[in-house]
């Protein structure tokens, strides 16, 4: 251990380690809980990464297990001569890829309209509504839109077949899930992803905005000459978390919104491996599919910040 | 921080018609579930609910509200979002507030040990079968202690706690206060815009959380109410609930469906415009310094 580089604090220099002890043992102790966590929740669970090399057994440690063939990628190729996590890795890329092109601009554009209002108990309420879907559960969301768009009860297809049209099957057709799956995702989060760009919105000096108007420019080309670089570092930030992120799913979005009809383009990595590994039992194919999924996130952020760091932006790190 | 346009009043107005629009197709939909929830059985069927219930009827509340197994999962979700909620408030504080202090020794060390678990988790499985190890499947506590400090919120909090003036804390020190009664007593109360907002992610995200109930818990008693909700939604065991509920008429589960979906949205409905208040002001903080 070493001192900290500043120390500003009084009469810290020079301690022996027992005054130091004395001194700051409750900022150990507490601490201590923390750090246990972390240690039992977080750090355990990597031991067990292991399985996905070594045949799983209930009986033995993961220590005693068995390799597994093929020098202990047995699982690895075993995951990936398996159709249904080639599907599961298709999809999760083909879903995380729409979701970026589609839900990674509307928060920034909306947060430029909110940005526009000028009065602001409006701009408030419009807030105050917008960020309300962030807080639903998925299973919430579910619910509503198998009420929103039942064929032939639900709002939008009454709507649809009042103006003429036929009514569309928006959760039981692989092609129209796909995008309700993206509708409700945005729909769920753009309020609230919002929230980041007019921090840094927020944080743009106010002397560029009047110079600019001086100069007699106009809305837009404010927009687009001040807030848009403005902001550029934190859309380039959370490019590349969103670009990590390429192969993560989380679980309880997908999996809500699933049914059997759309299977073919509605599993996941996540939901596969729940399906294979908790309810199939098969921990050490499933715990493979993680430790890859795992692995190319990290290449993926990696990656993604090293271009962004070639290109001249800051990156996150 | 208003900044005068001079494009002028109609372009104003014209921002303000498609927030309008946005916020309509944000609000559209609970109105809808509301609308057809407190609606008629007939009217239904016929495709008469838009936005406004007819024949209103509070049937399907009073079938949620009698049946004894939403009341206890209700109470039974408010139990586990309360003490989960102060555990990890409790949990985030204590582990933002000594690494604030430059003069922690081995801070450095502290600060890799939580970072790397930001980047990297082990995966379903390895936590499934620790959670199995520690023999806590099954059992209400694996519903609180496996997710009870998220790193980002305390990322959040800690920025929080370095915004308040060293000067405060170290006059305290001169005058001789403890390093934990400077926490209770002056980083505590000054937090309070921090504390709620995070309590508000906490208590919302246990509220709102089905996943480890699922694969966690399989007693239904133990279930929280999403995950309940989850399985009426899917019909699954619906022989049962349709015995019990008399499912008979193909309108009366639609409305009942919306009823226990309004059912258990209502609460984060109910508490969340008092904190938006502080939220925003909380998340700008974690947004700006991050």
């Amino acid at each position: 251990m070493k001192t900290s580089k500043t120390t500003p604090a009084p009469a810290v220099r020079k301690q022996s380690f027992g005054s130091y002890i004395k001194r700051y043992w409750q900022l150990y102790l507490l601490l201590f809980l923390p750090m246990l966590y972390l240690l039992v929740f977080k750090y355990i669970p990597m031991i067990y990464v292991q399985i996905a090399f070594k045949k799983y057994s209930i009986v033995q440690s993961v220590w005693e297990m068995p390799l597994a063939k093929n020098h202990g990628m047995q699982y690895f190729i075993q995951a990936f001569s398996n159709p249904d996590f080639i599907r599961a890795l298709r999809n999760t890329i083909v879903l995380n890829l729409l979701d970026l092109v589609v839900g990674f601009p509307i928060p920034i554009i909306f947060a430029l309209i909110l940005n526009e209002l000028v009065f602001t108990k409006f701009k408030k309420a419009v807030q105050t509504i917008t960020y309300m879907p962030h807080f639903l559960s998925w299973v919430i969301i579910y619910g509503i839109a198998l009420q929103l768009f039942a064929p032939s009860t639900g709002l939008v297809n009454m709507v649809i077949t009042k103006l003429g049209g036929e009514a569309v099957p928006f959760l039981n057709d692989t092609g129209h899930w796909v995008w309700t799956y993206i509708f409700l995702g945005v729909w769920q989060s753009f309020g609230w992803n919002s929230i980041v760009y007019l921090a840094a919105i927020a944080g743009i000096n106010s002397e560029l905005y009047e110079a600019a108007s001086v100069d007699g420019a106009g809305r837009f080309q404010k927009m687009w000459h001040i807030t848009l670089p403005g902001i550029k570092p934190t859309i380039v930030i959370l490019l590349i978390m969103a670009i990590g992120n390429i192969l993560g799913s989380g679980f309880d979005r997908p999996f809500a919104l699933q049914n059997n009809l759309v299977m073919s383009w509605a599993e996941v990595l996540s939901t596969y491996i729940y399906r294979y590994g908790i309810k199939g039992l098969q921990f050490s194919l499933t715990t493979a599919v993680g430790l890859f999924q795992s692995i190319v996130g990290v290449i993926f952020l990696l990656g993604a910040n090293y271009l962004s760091r070639k290109l001249g932006e800051r990156g996150l790190w | 921080m208003k900044i005068k346009s001079t494009t002028g009043k109609i372009g104003d107005w014209v921002f303000v018609i498609i927030c309008v629009l946005i916020s309509l197709i944000c609000i559209l939909p609970m109105i809808n579930l509301l609308a057809r929830s407190l609606s008629g059985t007939d009217y239904l069927v016929r495709h008469e609910i838009y936005l406004i219930p007819k024949g209103i009827n509070f049937g399907a509340y009073s079938t949620v509200l009698s049946d004894p197994k939403y009341i206890r999962a209700f109470f039974y979700t408010v139990a586990l979002t309360v003490i989960s909620t102060v555990v990890s408030l409790f949990m985030t504080t204590i582990c933002a507030y000594p690494l604030i202090f430059p003069q922690l020794r081995g801070r450095n060390i502290f600060n890799i040990i939580i970072t790397i678990t930001m980047f990297f988790n082990a995966g379903t499985i390895p936590n499934y079968l620790l959670i199995q190890k520690l023999g806590m499947l099954d059992k209400p506590i694996v519903l609180i202690l496996p997710y009870c400090l998220s790193i980002y919120n305390m990322i959040i909090m800690r920025s929080f706690f370095y915004g308040i003036p060293d000067s405060l804390r170290e006059s305290a020190e001169m005058d001789g206060a403890s390093f934990l009664r400077i926490l209770w007593s002056i980083y505590v109360p000054l937090s309070k815009p921090v504390m709620a907002t995070l309590a508000l992610f906490y208590a919302v995200g246990r509220w709102n959380g089905y996943s480890d109930a699922l694969m966690y818990v399989k007693k239904p008693q133990y279930y929280p109410l999403q995950l309940l909700l989850y399985n009426i939604l899917n019909n699954i065991n619906s022989v049962e609930v349709a015995t019990q509920e008399g499912f008979s008429a193909p309108g009366l589960s639609e409305s009942l469906k919306a009823a226990i979906v309004m059912f258990s949205t209502i609460p984060i409905l109910c508490i969340y415009p008092f904190l938006q208040k502080y939220f925003i002001h909380g998340v700008m903080v974690g947004a700006v310094k991050e």
